[in-house]
């Protein structure tokens, strides 16, 4: 090998900026908070402490009518691992604990229950502490359900009026999150915001940095080009990325038994391509506006608000309005949460792969050559 | 012309460059700018800040590209072919581009590797480089944790890993104190006489130009002279005197006030006499009376010659600032001092940053701190400010204790920083509004002192302007009015003339002389030497300790060797600093 090829010199430039950049960010406490204390902390939140699903929400059934159809509204609730029920037969009991916030919702069965339910009329007043909406929709779902159920139980054990082939029961199932936990969605879309973070925010922030410093102005003055410059700072943040993505997609298949049911290649391959889109955007933006405090706003806004709200990683983007649907195409994220729910929770679907797949290298690519064309050793 | 040495390495002819200003004005950077710089020789582009030296040297690099005119660099245009340039060139911008997280050594070798330097080589450069700057003990320290000059340092060795064509500086010297200046000017002396490599850096010390083969100066984008410094400072040739002051008239008041006779063109104190440089064509016969003796012309006499043209009428620039009129002059209360300090100590863990110092300032008395880099004078300001606890000591304003009263006493006292600290996106007005409310002003008598401010720093044209984006010297201006809203007894000025251009420091001293005379305190620290005349008594520091202390004749005196019967301030400056510290360190305390 000729010591002093172009290409030699070349590589010998970019292995120096590798070193420089890997140096830097190791003993940047920054860049160890954002790569690897920040995807932790998400990882407890959203494994841990921020779940969509209800589980043991405290309720009082307040029976009134002593009939076994009421008996069997309140069996439905305690034998419910949605629900810590107590029941009671006070109503004023209850609204004092529901006031003192020791339950969340109330079921009152009045003392007509029974009488009624047999002309198809049963009704039970449902009283549900509205400050958190979700578990509210939820208890009054089900409380519905479990109504209805017992309405239709009645109307099928032979009584007069009920047609003839009998009723038929709704009964849901959910299909690839049968056990109906939100973590199995929530976790393999951390990895979405990990990457999303560690890929554009930081990225954006140390060349922002260089900027602000004025250490570029030295760096430009020497034979490095700026494609070596873009190298020097794309290859170590997308290898913190990919440590990132190793530590979630680990924590979402062993901490939280999420399956994956895919391949891991193609999982680890579909990741790297999405930590590339967002290394590349942290070029873009922090080529453009050189400034590390307009770069973090922008950054936010353009990748990590819109990979959290609008990738249908916590929002399914199939009951959106239209407009934030077609708002939601532009997102990158998006292409890359629809490939990650399928590897997790489907399997390797090979007509999702592919489109989504496509996309984002193509995104990938025209960011790289737009950076490419944004950092120029000017300062003019 | 086949002779190699008559080849310039560098040579630019009518170089123009505009700048679109924040207020969508353009500003001319660089007007018709021609020069040369030649093979083997030290060239200084000289001027005050917002000359245009910057953006020239940024033309020269590639980094930036001239709106009009011609420029070669090693023969090549660098706006054609910067990269050409920058493999061969070595550059060190004003804000050094080291990186701070990295250690000397890791810089060092990311500018070598960058510049394909071999092993081999680097065998034989680094120590070379070590000798050169010093740096050898340190090179496992990060470059964030050196001290100002030794950054400087480090950034030269940065530049000059593998000998370059041609090597540009930025403002090398710029906020180093004045041993390291010395030191940083050796090396650079040493590269071209030795090695040979043609040198251009720019600088806003108009005293470093003499020592250099070619100066270009500039001022306002133009170039006002450009040659050998011997013949530029000709300009001023038989215009120089020196006057002395009457007894009891300290040197700065009888500056004060030549500066507004018709024949004086400039004066500054210097050695308690007044050196003055006349207009052209007005002889040398006494100068308000008082006998003018002749003295050889300097570098910065010729300056002010070419900045200001003799046709310009008298009421320029220097005699702005001469009717500055305190409304309410600090009381005279009676014989203490305004500001004590007695045996004042500031530790940082183990770190003495100021180990018991002592001084004490009258009423109307200019004291200036003077030091080199790290030497503590900005951590005695602090706690002078009470912006810092001190650790044991005694520290008085007008008699009370810093420490049982600090509210009362700051009260009192009027602070100019370093860097411009005013808010730069409020107007003129807004900003002064923002102090007046700050220090407690209301009504009338807010109104009152905002219009004194205005009046006074003549600042009524720029009410409406942006701060940040005032020209230089009114920064100054408006960053003294804010300090002065509320009537301080006391005023602290921390370096505040770096960087102004010569016209501007005039103007600021005169301010302050004028301030002074009334009866104001004035506490002053400054890496111009020759500022430290205007003081009635200096004291200077290193490693957090007073070396000497006395007014600027005594201090001077102890710069006398049997070589240099007359030191300047600056020569007794490192003298005084040179005896204290011991022969074996080379290192200042950060």
């Amino acid at each position: 090998m000729d010591e002093s090829s172009p290409l030699m010199a070349k590589a010998r430039r970019v292995g120096a900026l590798i070193r420089k950049e890997s140096r830097q960010m190791v003993r940047d406490p920054s860049s160890f908070a954002i790569g690897v204390v920040l995807p932790l902390m998400l990882i407890l939140l959203f494994g841990y402490a921020l779940s969509l699903d209800v589980k043991h929400v405290p309720i009082a059934v307040v029976l009134e009518d002593t009939s076994s159809q009421g008996a069997e509204i309140a069996a439905s609730f305690q034998l419910s691992s949605y629900f810590e029920t107590q029941v009671t037969r006070s109503m004023a009991l209850a609204q004092g604990k529901m006031l003192s916030g020791e339950i969340d919702g109330i079921v009152r069965v009045p003392s007509d229950f029974a009488r009624r339910a047999v002309q198809g009329d049963g009704q039970v007043q449902l009283l549900v502490n509205g400050i958190d909406g979700n578990t509210a929709r939820i208890v009054e779902g089900y409380a519905e359900a479990a109504v209805a159920q017992s309405g239709a139980r009645l109307s099928a054990e032979g009584q007069d009026n009920a047609s003839v082939g009998g009723q038929a029961s709704v009964e849901n199932q959910l299909w690839f999150n049968s056990a109906n936990d939100s973590r199995y969605f929530l976790v393999p879309g951390l990895v979405v915001l990990i990457i999303t973070l560690i890929g554009a925010f930081m990225t954006s922030m140390v060349v922002a940095r260089e900027w602000e410093r004025g250490t570029f102005e030295a760096l430009f003055v020497t034979p490095v080009r700026t494609d070596e410059i873009l190298l020097g700072k794309t290859v170590p943040y997308f290898l913190l990325g990919v440590g990132g993505m190793f530590l979630t997609i680990g924590a979402a298949r062993f901490m939280f038994n999420v399956p994956i049911r895919g391949s891991l290649s193609i999982l680890i391959g579909v990741s790297m391509v999405y930590l590339l889109v967002s290394v590349a955007t942290g070029l873009l933006i922090s080529s453009s506006l050189k400034n590390q405090f307009l770069c973090s706003q922008v950054t936010m806004l353009v990748t990590f608000l819109p990979a959290l709200m609008l990738s249908g990683f916590i929002y399914d983007l199939r009951s959106v309005p239209l407009g934030i649907l077609l708002a939601s195409y532009l997102v990158p994220a998006r292409y890359y949460v629809s490939l990650l729910q399928t590897l997790f929770l489907a399997g390797d679907v090979w007509s999702v792969i592919w489109p989504n797949l496509l996309i984002l290298t193509g995104v990938a690519l025209a960011l790289l050559a737009l950076a490419r064309r944004a950092t120029r050793k000017r300062l003019d | 012309m086949t002779d190699p040495a008559a080849v310039p390495v560098i040579e630019g002819r009518g170089l123009s460059k505009q700048f679109r200003g924040a207020a969508k004005q353009s500003i001319d950077a660089l007007s018709e700018v021609s020069f040369r710089v030649m093979p083997a020789s030290l060239t200084a582009l000289v001027g005050p800040d917002g000359a245009g030296k910057t953006t020239l040297i940024r033309l020269m690099a590639g980094l930036m590209s001239a709106d009009s005119g011609e420029l070669t660099v090693l023969g090549v245009d660098p706006s054609r072919d910067p990269q050409t340039i920058q493999n061969r060139i070595g550059y060190m911008p004003q804000r050094f581009g080291l990186y701070e997280d990295l250690s000397v050594q890791e810089n060092l070798d990311l500018y070598a590797d960058l510049h394909g330097v071999s092993q081999a080589e680097r065998r034989a450069r680094y120590p070379e480089l070590m000798d050169m700057t010093a740096l050898g003990p340190f090179t496992r320290r990060l470059a964030g944790k050196l001290s100002g000059g030794m950054k400087q340092k480090l950034g030269l060795a940065c530049s000059l890993v593998r000998s370059p064509d041609l090597l540009l500086l930025d403002e090398p010297t710029v906020g180093v104190d004045p041993l390291s200046r010395r030191e940083l000017w050796d090396i650079i002396d040493r590269l071209v006489r030795e090695k040979g490599v043609p040198v251009l850096l720019s600088t806003a010390y108009l005293d470093e130009a003499g020592r250099c083969d070619h100066v270009v100066v500039l001022h306002e984008g133009k170039v006002l002279a450009e040659g050998v410094p011997g013949d530029v400072t000709k300009a001023a040739d038989g215009r120089t005197f020196a006057v002395r002051a009457q007894a009891g008239e300290p040197a700065r008041e009888l500056q004060a006030r030549l500066l507004d006779e018709p024949d004086v063109l400039d004066a500054t104190p210097e050695a308690g006499l007044v050196r003055v440089v006349r207009r052209a064509g007005t002889g040398d016969g006494p100068i308000a009376g008082l006998e003018a003796t002749a003295v050889p012309a300097r570098f910065e006499d010729a300056f002010m010659v070419l900045m200001q043209p003799d046709a310009a009428p008298k009421d320029k620039a220097p005699s702005a600032g001469a009717d500055m009129k305190l409304d309410h002059p600090p009381a005279a209360g009676g014989d203490g001092p305004v500001v004590e300090v007695r045996d004042l100590v500031k530790r940082f863990g183990d770190f003495v940053a100021v180990d018991k110092v002592s001084f004490e300032v009258r009423r109307g008395e200019i004291f200036g701190l003077l030091g080199p880099n790290g030497a503590g004078k900005t951590t005695t300001f602090r706690m002078l400010c009470g912006l810092l606890n001190a650790t044991s000591g005694v520290l008085k304003i007008s008699g009370a204790d810093l420490k049982r009263s600090p509210a009362s006493a700051r009260q009192k006292i009027g602070y100019v920083a370093q860097k411009f600290s005013l808010y730069a996106q409020l107007s003129v007005s807004e900003n002064l509004d923002f102090f007046a409310s700050a220090y407690g002003l209301h009504g009338a008598r807010r109104r009152e002192r905002i219009d004194w401010a205005v009046g006074q720093f003549e600042l009524g044209p720029f009410a409406q302007q942006l701060g940040g984006q005032l020209p230089g010297g009114y920064k100054q201006r408006l960053a003294t009015a804010a300090a002065l809203l509320h009537e301080p007894d006391i005023l602290f000025l921390d370096e505040a003339t770096s960087g102004a251009d010569p016209l501007a420091r005039r103007e600021f001293w005169r301010r302050i002389t004028a301030l002074a005379k009334q009866g104001v305190t004035v506490i002053v620290t400054t890496h111009f030497m020759v500022e430290a005349e205007y003081c009635d008594r200096i004291a200077i520091l290193d490693s957090g300790r007073v070396l000497a202390q006395g007014s600027p004749t005594e201090i001077r005196a102890r710069g006398v060797t049997p070589d240099n019967a007359d030191p300047t301030m600056e020569d007794a400056f490192i003298a005084v600093i040179e005896a204290a510290r011991t022969p074996a360190s080379g290192e200042k305390a950060a």
